[in-house]
């Protein structure tokens, strides 16, 4: 990379007040030709294009983007991060992430600002104790610092938290990977669009997919709103609208697009220095290093496109919150937004070929991709450039959803006795 | 949050209906017949789409009935709703 | 310091009520009726705060809700302080306290402020260049970073303030409570709609309250003086309701909006305990009409942000309404007519204004012409090229613009000043519009965006729709309203109007210095000090969209969220990249409109009311046995019974032998239960268990399984037929509303055609569980009549029967393998049939016991429970229950995904039961189970679901699901745990009374 990023290169800028910045990407013409064509400049798509040009030497290859790299779910997350999952296949997939995300801003050069602050993860139930332990177990036989915490624990972890055993649902107890932490969503997309970029891949913004031009069992090419492009080879990597593209070709998909709603408080001095999830509550939070509560709301239940919710997901949400920290019932919600997540049935993720040559799809990650991010870049560059899935992938294809043979991440089923 | 014209109470929140997704897929009467390709499209296989939408909703917090809406899922806009069983008033 | 700046003319201001408040610690004085900012003001406080970045000084510059500077933590107390509030927006009351934020040691002295100086190495997004070196000083880093930014302080104790929402509807919703507003509103009320009118602040009127002035006149009087009499008159109208101090928060789809009612901000520290503090309006308008007005948009110069510098239309309102000069040697700079209202209003107030510097050539506006009339200096085709003073703006320097406006010319001159009024036009305040999914069309004119193409019922009026000349603002309003009402309200037609009009118009969003761009900082967004070079960094950088920019640079990202800075970021965008700006688009403006407390989203679902808590008929009696309780779903069940200082294991071991060897009772009333009646109530069952349902007997009980349609199982219990076509069934307590949501969806849905009823009758009935060898005798003291014989009463089955002339129905039934039964009864009398049985049983020692008693003998007895044993992957084949499939049936839910590739698997994971080589040992539940410890990685084979110490076993049994396990009976496996690995042996899931003797014993 010609024009490195460090305190060196700030120094020597501020003497041209910055007037010498080269650009972190180009913005190109699209060529005729690429030997592949990524669907989607989101984090996903973008560590995608970064992987195959950088690992499997394919650099004739394009993004493309209908508008702004970074501008779906990838800017729009709570960014949390952590691989302490149940299977042996969800915690292969996520810790192989989760490796990468520790040198991810040497790798590309870029301070994505992963910050390894820990995710605490409570139990308001015995049955939530029983799911935890026996994810904690498997984390650490799966190699994964997942540890359990009993609730004073909990409590000297994370001080704020209300532990009262008087409280509706008290904290019986959580776990926490310390490893496990929040990055900075932009930085991201970014880094690996400029990392991309340097190595030849050419991110199109602004060109939407139309359709998908096909020979019998085999791609041809694409339409988009910039013309036709010629390629043997199309990764989709387009979340919410993963079921638009599929649409195109005839292909259903075990997908549902939903609405995933988020809010930031305003921002205040450091009073949160960890992340903390509650399935059981449905509360998220964590503080950004501008010092705003980050906090995750739940899907509503039905599809919709429109990047909004209903306002009693965030009501709930913010309900949960406040039973789990009555202290920020005078903080104020500085902003709140929607994304469009796809879900699968089993909450597990696709990285996957399709019966359709050249067509490859990278969805289904829910509520939860961001995490993944370069990881799913790594692997899904893998299966593209080899046609085959790496071994951490290959449990996360199309045809579990035929054979039943699923990745069932949901944790245990309804609270019963 | 939608108004939802319920066909049994009339025009509620949203609040008091749960959405039971794409509408139409008529459980086989048949499944042992079915290829376990066929038995997944059934089971998981989803249009997903971005637009007009058939779908179901059961008003929870009401009657409890299920019946069908007509929604565009790019605005939320919802252009009918009709009874289960009924044909659709849009085509 | 500390000059008083009041003078005596408001009458908005209670210059009786002398009100004492604290600013960073000093005792200072105001009236009722300042905001703190008018009352820092008139005590020459401009210096309020310190900026996010560089802790550059920053004074009060606004006089509403678009305040970047002023923000500050108000009150102490731990519970009840609140941080980020405007000091614009708070209403002075006695006893308040606020302080400075983002500043140490203090405000006039910040250490932070070092940052200004290292400001050339930290441009916009400065961190992700950097801090990458060495690898893992980032943790180190980032601690810096963190303590350096935020603004104020979280409270860290909890609020004692009490929050409300309220639901109201109305046909029409009116924002905003200026001149059109209030024409809105009349016109509204006045033809019969239900109209509610709100606005943010205490008193309606909006800006036309203070406009006294020659050039505004409507049917000869001043405008505010009309707007008075229309106000006055608004109180005759039956169908109006007004909320003032009420604001706007979220404009939703479908006319679904949110609006917070301050109740208790603004009165006195004394007064507002015990009251609610704010109120959440959830409202259902079937049209909304939005007249939010618009908001004055600074100037982008070098040096734009120093204390003193001022928005100023806000200038003229701290004069005007609460008689407060900002300065006494004030000079402003413009690019449009307004400026010089504020120049005759403090001319009025006899203020001595310097000059007006005014970008424009001329303007022969009817304003400007009053202005000079009075002897204003003006600067025609001038600029500011730079302030100085540090902690308060002392003087500015001008200089002449070239004549296509991209740089200075000729001699540079300094003024002397102690304020700086700046005008760079207005923009109107379409947040609300845009949030309700509303599209905007760009007026290349006046450079503004516009409320254009909405799919929800609703009009913006006024100044919020670019309609900035009162002549405009009145007849345009008045016939838009008209329009959109379907009315004909001619109460306005003849008004008589003087309006100033405003011709002359120029543009430019970065004024030229006469330095290089580079040596200027020219503040964009004031809070988060993002500067014109960072939009022009950015854009260098390759950063197109205003997304990106606005990410990059953070500019629009403050708790303003870019009220000031939005439009100039575009503007610059657009002329560095040479776009038009109408095609560049806005970014989203996003909810709430201004931050909105957590407290008010929340209501009063905090504490006790976070949600609904379940108990049975029975649940006194268990709190009065000193009985603890687990939380299952909603409800509340008795978990275990202490008896002393007995600790959950000893009380556990003791209830569980209890009911072994003579009698146990258990509150068994949370299960549910749906009454399913209808011709067709046997084929419907066997559509939804895996069994046969239509040989059972009336009379007979039988256990079933319920599977998702993926083949997983989903719910168990017994289903007991009543009659020929009524059948009662039982599910686990947590799955009971998911289990008749999904058998109405099956009914209504798939199987129209049967007929059949379902109800739930949860809580209908309060159900009562003996257990143990002594049962019997004691049912038969409870319900003499009964023939309790095995013959005539056997296992699985079902009678009716009277206790006390009360009807009830006993079940033969057992989920401890112990001879059993269940009586249910109307649940009012759930208490009373308890307290009978308890009675009963005393000379058997009856003993009651818990949730986790119950789990331990029905484990004991390889009985499963869903959700414990099962986690959504298990079918009942796993579970090693193939005789619950029904082979005959031609179909159930979930058939036929038990026969897919992988669910036919016959290695997949099976329940199987594990004993350790230590009976001492017990399994940790949710610890898994390896074959082989050496080798990595450690295949997992499956894990522990189930497990106790069985006092009836004297040993230590679990149940467990292991890959396989059906075939590895008899199998020595491994627990490794952290410290240690456990051996243990794969069994039956059946520990104790294979042959279930027990259950007629």
């Amino acid at each position: 990379m010609k024009n490195k990023y460090s305190i060196f290169s700030l120094i020597k800028n501020a003497f041209s007040y910055h007037e010498n910045w080269q650009r972190a990407w180009r913005d190109p013409v699209p060529k005729k030709e690429y030997e592949a064509i990524i669907i989607g400049g989101g984090g996903h798509g973008l560590a995608t294009a970064f992987y195959l040009a950088k690992k499997h030497n394919m650099k004739n290859i394009a993004v493309v983007e209908k508008g702004w790299i970074g501008g779906g779910n990838t800017g729009r997350n709570t960014t949390i991060i952590r691989s302490n999952y149940l299977w042996d296949a969800s915690a292969g997939l996520y810790d192989h992430a989760l490796k990468i995300w520790e040198g991810l801003s040497q790798e590309l050069n870029y301070n994505v600002m992963f910050s390894q602050r820990g995710v605490m993860n409570l139990a308001h139930n015995l049955q939530d104790v029983r799911d935890l332990k026996r994810r904690t177990h498997a984390n650490r036989l799966n190699g994964i610092d997942a540890v359990w915490l009993n609730t004073e624990e909990v409590k000297k972890f994370c001080p704020i938290i209300n532990t009262s055993p008087d409280i509706r649902y008290p904290v019986l107890g959580g776990t926490l990977q310390r490893r496990a932490g929040t990055a900075r969503h932009d930085a991201v997309a970014w880094g690996y669009a400029r990392a991309a970029d340097a190595m030849g891949v050419d991110i199109i913004q602004n060109c939407e997919v139309k359709g998908i031009k096909r020979n019998g069992d085999s791609v041809e090419g694409i339409e988009t709103t910039k013309g036709f492009i010629k390629t043997k080879k199309i990764g989709v990597v387009a979340a919410g609208h993963s079921s638009v593209i599929a649409n195109m070709v005839d292909l259903k998909l075990p997908l549902e697009s939903k609405p995933l709603q988020a809010l930031v408080s305003e921002p205040v001095k450091p009073i949160i220095d960890t992340v903390v999830m509650s399935n059981a509550v449905h509360a998220y939070v964590s503080q950004s290093d501008k010092g705003e509560l980050v906090i995750g709301a739940g899907t509503d239940a039905y599809i919709s496109y429109t990047q909004r919710g209903s306002h009693d997901v965030v009501e709930g949400t913010l309900k949960a919150i406040l039973e789990l920290y009555p202290i920020f019932s005078r903080m104020k919600m500085l902003r709140q937004w929607g994304g469009i997540v796809d879900i699968c049935p089993d909450a597990s993720p696709i990285i996957s070929k399709t019966h359709i040559k050249g067509l490859y799809f990278n969805c289904g990650w829910g509520t939860g991709g961001f995490k993944a991010t370069p990881g799913s870049g790594d692997l899904f560059a893998h299966t593209i450039a080899n046609n085959e899935p790496h071994k951490l992938n290959a449990d996360f294809n199309i045809n579990r959803f035929v054979s039943g043979d699923l990745v069932d991440e949901h944790g245990a089923a309804a609270v019963a006795h | 949050m939608f108004l939802i014209n319920c066909p049994y109470c009339g025009e509620r929140d949203q609040s008091e209906f749960s959405a039971g997704g794409e509408a139409h897929i008529v459980r086989p009467k048949q499944p042992t017949e079915l290829s376990d390709d066929e038995w997944a499209e059934f089971l998981f296989m989803r249009k997903n789409i971005k637009g007009i939408q058939f779908e179901r909703w059961n008003h929870a917090h009401g009657c409890r009935k299920w019946f069908n809406v007509i929604r565009d899922t790019s605005n939320d806009k919802i252009h009918a709703v009709y009874k289960m069983g009924e044909e659709p008033p849009i085509k | 310091m500390s000059k008083n700046l009041r003078i005596i003319n408001s009458k908005y201001i209670d210059q009786t009520s002398r009100i004492s408040f604290k600013f960073d610690g000093k005792t200072l004085y105001g009236f009722k009726g300042d905001t703190l900012a008018s009352a820092l003001l008139a005590n020459d406080i401009h210096l309020v705060g310190r900026s996010f970045k560089y802790h550059r000084p920053r004074g009060i510059m606004a006089c509403g809700p678009e305040e970047p500077n002023a923000i500050v933590q108000v009150g102490s107390d731990a519970s009840m302080t609140e941080p980020n509030t405007r000091a614009t927006e708070i209403e002075l009351y006695e006893g308040l306290e606020a302080s400075s934020q983002n500043c140490w040691p203090s405000v006039n002295f910040d250490i932070g402020a070092v940052n200004n100086f290292f400001s050339p190495l930290i441009p916009a997004a400065f961190y992700y260049k950097t801090f990458m070196w060495p690898a893992n000083f980032w943790k180190l880093y980032e601690y810096f970073i963190r303590k350096s930014a935020g603004l104020g302080k979280s409270p860290t104790e909890p609020d004692k303030d009490i929050y409300d929402h309220r639901y109201l509807h109305c046909d029409v919703l009116v924002v905003g409570g200026g001149i059109s507003g209030i024409i809105a509103a009349k016109t509204a009320a006045k033809n019969n709609f239900n109209t509610l009118l709100i606005d943010d602040k205490n008193i309606l009127g909006g800006t036309t309250l203070f406009q006294k002035n020659e050039c505004f006149k409507i049917n000869n009087s001043y405008s505010n003086e009309w707007l008075k009499k229309e106000i006055e008159n608004l109180k005759s109208l039956k169908n109006l309701t007004i909320k003032t101090r009420t604001s706007l928060a979220a404009y939703h789809s479908y006319n679904y909006l949110l609006a917070r009612e301050n109740l208790t901000d603004h009165l006195d520290l004394n007064e507002k305990k015990d009251k609610i503090r704010q109120r959440l309006w959830k409202i259902r308008a079937k049209k909304v009409i939005i007249a939010t007005g618009a908001m004055e948009r600074p100037l982008i110069f070098n040096n734009n942000d120093r204390p003193g510098i001022m928005l100023s239309s806000s200038i003229k309102k701290y004069i005007d309404y609460y008689g407060v000069k900002c300065g006494q040697q004030i000079s402003l700079f413009t690019n449009n007519d307004s400026a010089y209202e504020t120049a005759i209003s403090l001319s009025n107030s006899g203020v001595s204004v310097n000059s007006v510097i005014d970008i424009r050539d001329k303007s022969n506006s009817l304003i400007v012409k009053q202005a000079e009339k009075l002897g204003i200096k003006i600067h025609w085709k001038h600029t500011v090229v730079n302030t100085n003073g540090y902690k308060k703006i002392n003087s500015i320097e001008i200089m002449k613009l070239s004549d296509d406006g991209t740089t200075v010319v000729g001699k540079k001159m300094k003024e002397g000043c102690d304020c700086l009024g700046i005008s760079g036009g207005w923009t109107p305040r379409v947040h609300l519009f845009t949030q309700s999914g509303g599209k905007l069309k760009f007026r290349d004119n006046d450079n503004v965006f516009l409320p254009d193409k909405s799919e929800l019922d609703q009009i913006s009026i006024g100044s919020c729709n670019g309609d900035f000349e009162l002549d405009e603002v009145t007849k345009n309003s008045v016939n838009l309203i008209n329009k959109f009402l379907k009315v004909n309200n001619n109460d306005y037609e003849n008004l008589e109007i003087i309006s100033s009009k405003e011709i002359d118009k120029k543009n430019i969003w970065l004024l030229p210095s006469d330095k290089p761009l580079g040596k200027t900082k020219p503040f964009l967004d004031f809070q988060n000090d993002s500067t014109a070079n960072d939009v022009k960094l950015a854009l260098r950088e390759g950063f197109k969209s205003i997304e990106h920019v606005k990410r990059y640079t953070t500019t629009g990202m403050a708790t303003d969220q870019g009220k000031l800075s939005n439009m100039h970021a575009l503007g610059i965008i657009a002329e560095t990249a040479g776009v038009k700006m109408g095609e560049l688009g806005t970014t989203t403006f996003r909810p709430p409109y201004t931050p909105l407390t957590f407290g008010a989203i929340v209501g009063r679902n905090v504490g006790e009311f976070f949600d609904i808590t379940r108990k049975t008929p029975i649940h006194d009696w268990h709190a009065k046995h000193n009985a603890e309780f687990e939380n299952v779903g909603q409800w509340k069940r008795a978990w275990y019974y202490p008896i002393g200082n007995e600790n959950m294991h000893e009380a556990v071991q003791r209830e569980s032998k209890a009911a072994r060897d003579s009698a146990g009772i258990l509150d068994a009333s949370t299960l549910g239960k749906i009454d399913i009646q209808g011709s067709d109530a046997s084929e419907f069952l066997n559509r939804v268990y895996t069994n046969a349902w239509s040989k059972l007997e009336i009379g007979k009980c039988r256990y079933g399984l319920m599977l998702n349609e993926d083949g997983m199982v989903y719910d168990d219990g017994v289903t007991t037929r009543i009659s020929e076509n009524h059948y009662l069934m039982t599910t686990t307590t947590g799955g009971a509303a998911n289990v008749l949501g999904k058998l109405e969806d099956y009914l209504q849905t798939e199987w129209p055609e049967l007929d059949v009823y379902l109800t739930s009758v949860t809580d209908h009935y309060a159900t009562v569980s003996i257990c143990g060898p002594n049962s019997k005798k004691i049912l038969s003291k409870v319900i003499p009549d009964l023939n309790l014989s095995d013959k005539e009463f056997p296992h699985m089955s079902f009678k009716n029967a009277l206790i006390d002339n009360i009807k009830c129905r006993v079940m033969r039934i057992s989920f401890t393998g112990e001879h059993s039964y269940e009586i249910n009864i109307q649940s009012s009398y759930g208490k009373s049939l308890w307290e009978k049985c308890f009675e009963a049983g005393k000379e058997f020692n009856i003993t009651p016991y818990g949730t986790e008693t119950m789990h331990l003998l029905r484990a004991e007895k390889g009985f499963i429970i869903a959700g414990q044993d099962t986690d959504g992957t298990m079918t009942p084949v796993d579970l090693q229950m193939d005789w619950i499939i029904s082979k005959k049936k031609y179909d159930f839910i979930g058939k036929r995904s038990l026969y897919r590739s992988d669910t036919i698997r016959d290695d997949r994971k099976q329940l199987v039961g594990l004993l350790t080589d230590d009976p001492k040992e017990v399994l940790e539940e949710g610890a898994q189970i390896v074959l082989e410890t050496k080798k990595q990685p450690i295949e997992m084979l499956g894990h522990v679901t189930s497990s106790y110490f069985s006092p009836n076993l004297n040993k230590s049994i679990a149940l467990a699901v292991v890959k396989n396990g059906k075939k590895l009976k008899g199998q020595k496996m491994f627990v490794p745990m952290k410290n240690k690995t456990i051996n243990v042996t794969i069994t039956d899931t059946v520990f104790l009374d294979k042959e279930n003797k027990r259950l007629n014993a």
